[in-house]
């Protein structure tokens, strides 16, 4: 996120009290764990703290105020708003008062979860305006952040784990991160020892997670074997036949317009309406593939949409299809 | 003026519907006519040939106190849907859902309060699914004394057994060329020239040529369909013109829905009582949702109907290739590309040109059957133009 701010900008795990404290990203589950271990750090420093949820997008006018303002005995407060990606106006009026004189003995936190909406309320903030603090919890994306965002996790616990152990734990959980995380807590709750292979064996053996794309890249790459194998992982691990079907066809299509394309990356980009990369890793993939080749893929991934979609009696069959003919690279089904 | 008068050449169909509005009229009960009148009928002719306005004419002549001719007043009743013994159940959404079915079986069971009959007419009686149909067969097979049925569709097999066997079938015949052209130069005043080449184009679907001789947009839409399509000659190019293809048919569905869509919109917040540019409150939120999800299915239901508009116009230019190629002297849809028929006729073989109108057949069927439509136009073109085969 290249957003030039003036507040510190800080990963889940350095949250501190604040009287602002902005949680973006969409990444829900280190926002819970922030937010959580900020209440913690609250409720140690003093057990008489209150708090009070509120709902940015379903907010009364005035609500802030009664919970912002000094009590009787003056506790500490801790509000948490949710949803400030929906936020009505009447929030975004009374939180950029409350902003420009914040009580001290309260901590506010603003949950937002992505989206364009509230972006003057997350620019005041951002600019400085009552004192807070931003964490960021982008979407882990590559499997290098999620094998570093495991590894910390047992090492926060203080277990040890040996690198094959982790990766075969990333691998299992690698479309949802709490559900990696709930791994991780199981394996670190349930063995005393050094966590190796043999103990993720036991708990998530023989499950691998991958998505359509994956099974997609090693049928167009010709790795017969290596895409049925996948393809059976993905679909014990709840990927559905439709969509895998669409994966197989969004990077085909790609591969049959730029069949017989001339020029730079960049300007063939521009021509297609695709992004460079896309280019790039399609004219890769089309190494081995003729124009007849793509035709008869063609035909086979329509031919496996409509079987997929109930003219066919078992749609994995027809996926295991349409796998054989792309990982032939079209060449058998014109004879078939 | 009689109903029967705008109805182009359905001179058989009419024949039997009006013999049956004649007969089974109090005091004059025709010798010989007494099994004229059924209470099930289904009319059924190829798209655009007028089904639905036969079977409106039809119901204006039972619903008529006056004659098996009609009277005004009741045509001008029916024709607005306004009147009281006609129920009307027609879909702009893939398919008829089961609780507006069930819903007309119930009102099937009132008598007539005005007229002779209660007419109960289904449009589009192929988009009922099997255990919709089925709801309707206790009512059709033996409905109340005065209760009509009419239901439309594109051929007989389109309807389970058990539907066509307790109903009486009137097939309706594709008009001529000439007659749907003389429609639209009587009706709709357009230029003689314009509406033989539009009556054409259409091939005698009447509410297409209409469009055609009415529409520039649509005439250019269609001729960019048959450039694109002749164009094609690698896989690269069969992919891109099928995503242009496909883009020219939501172009056509949205400039029949999108402008209805806003209004509609606009109607629901007034009466929820949202001011303009206000936020809706979350307990209103499930009411637009439900507007908007009709409002999505129907917009399925267009873009269906442009690809499958589409197709049938390059089905045509297929047609035509292949009638070049067998030396056939019968007359070319697309007679104003005729050299360019004759290029593309020598270039391929008449194998080729059935193997692309198979293709082409298979293309709807999918489409049909909620094959995602790119990928069905794609695989279309590359078989039409033969790569890999």
């Amino acid at each position: 996120m290249a957003v030039k701010t003036a507040i510190p900008q800080l990963t889940w795990t350095q949250v501190r009290p604040a009287p602002v404290v902005l949680v973006t990203g969409p990444e829900t589950l280190l926002a819970e764990r922030a937010i959580r271990s900020l209440r913690d750090t609250l409720k140690a420093a003093d057990p008489s703290l209150e708090v009070n949820d509120l709902d940015a997008g379903d907010y009364a006018p005035g609500e802030l105020l009664t919970l912002a303002s000094p009590s009787l005995f003056g506790e500490p407060r801790l509000i948490r708003v949710q949803g400030v990606e929906k936020l009505t106006e009447a929030f975004l009026a009374e939180t950029l008062d409350y902003l420009r004189a914040p009580d001290p003995d309260t901590v506010l936190v603003l949950r937002h979860g992505g989206g364009v909406r509230g972006k003057k309320l997350l620019d005041a903030i951002r600019s400085g305006a009552g004192g807070g603090i931003e964490i960021v919890c982008a979407e882990l994306k590559r499997d290098s952040d999620k094998h570093d965002f495991a590894r910390d996790e047992f090492r926060r616990a203080g277990k040890r784990i040996t690198p094959g152990a982790l990766r075969k734990v990333v691998s299992a959980f690698a479309d949802d991160l709490a559900e990696l995380a709930s791994a991780c807590q199981q394996l670190i709750s349930d063995s005393s020892s050094e966590i190796d292979e043999q103990v993720v064996d036991r708990y998530y053996g023989g499950r691998v997670e991958v998505n359509a794309f994956a099974v997609a890249d090693a049928a167009i790459a010709g790795r017969y074997g290596e895409a049925l194998i996948t393809l059976r992982h993905a679909l014990a691990s709840g990927a559905d036949p439709v969509p895998m079907v669409a994966a197989f066809a969004s990077k085909i299509r790609t591969m049959a317009k730029l069949k017989g394309a001339r020029g730079a990356d960049g300007q063939l980009a521009g021509t297609f309406g695709l992004s460079p990369w896309q280019v790039r890793r399609a004219r890769e993939d089309l190494q081995g593939w003729e124009e007849a080749g793509l035709a008869a893929a063609i035909r086979a991934l329509a031919a496996a949409d409509h079987e997929v979609k109930g003219a066919g009696r078992d749609p994995v069959f027809a996926l295991e299809r349409l796998v054989r003919v792309v990982a032939a690279k079209g060449r058998t089904a014109a004879r078939t | 003026m009689s109903v029967w008068a705008e109805l182009t050449g359905q001179r058989d169909a009419i024949a039997v519907l009006r013999a049956a509005a004649a007969a089974d009229r109090p005091g004059q009960r025709a010798a010989g006519s007494g099994n004229a009148m059924t209470h099930a009928w289904l009319l059924t002719g190829p798209p655009g040939s007028g089904r639905s306005n036969l079977a409106f004419a039809f119901a204006s002549a039972l619903l008529s106190t006056a004659g098996p001719d009609g009277d005004p007043v009741t045509d001008a009743q029916v024709k607005a849907r306004t009147h009281p013994d006609l129920t009307v159940l027609s879909t702009e959404k893939v398919i008829i859902s089961i609780d507006e079915v069930r819903e007309l079986v119930r009102s099937a069971q009132y008598s007539p309060s005005v007229g002779r009959y209660r007419v109960m007419i289904i449009e589009d009686a192929d988009r009922m699914t099997e255990r919709t149909s089925n709801l309707l067969l206790k009512s059709l097979e033996e409905p109340p004394e005065r209760t009509v049925w009419v239901l439309c569709a594109p051929s007989d097999t389109d309807l389970l057994p058990t539907i066509r066997s307790r109903v009486r079938t009137v097939r309706l015949t594709v008009p001529t060329v000439a007659d749907v052209a003389q429609l639209l130069t009587t009706r709709d005043g357009v230029d003689p020239a314009l509406a033989e080449q539009a009556a054409r184009h259409a091939q005698s679907h009447i509410g297409m040529a209409r469009r055609l001789a009415t529409n520039a947009d649509a005439r250019a839409r269609r001729d960019e369909t048959l450039d694109l399509v002749l164009g094609v000659n690698t896989v690269s190019a069969a992919v891109l013109a099928a995503a242009r293809l496909l883009q020219i048919a939501s172009e056509d569905g949205k400039a029949i829905t999108e402008e209805r869509d806003a209004q509609e919109r606009e109607e629901a917040l007034r009466s929820l009582g949202v001011e303009p540019g206000g936020t809706v409150p979350p307990a209103l939120r499930g009411q637009l949702r439900a507007l908007e999800e009709d409002q999505k299915r129907r917009a399925t239901r267009s873009l269906r109907d442009g690809l499958d508009r589409i197709l049938v116009d390059l089905l045509s230019l297929y047609r035509d290739v292949l009638m070049v190629q067998l030396s056939s002297d019968a007359a070319l849809v697309n007679a104003e590309r005729a050299d360019e028929l004759r290029r593309h006729a020598a270039a391929t073989t008449p194998a080729a040109s059935l193997a692309a109108m198979d293709s082409i057949a298979e293309a709807r069927t999918r489409i049909d059957a909620n094959v995602n439509p790119t990928l069905a136009l794609e695989a279309m073109l590359v078989t039409a133009i033969g790569v890999g085969s």
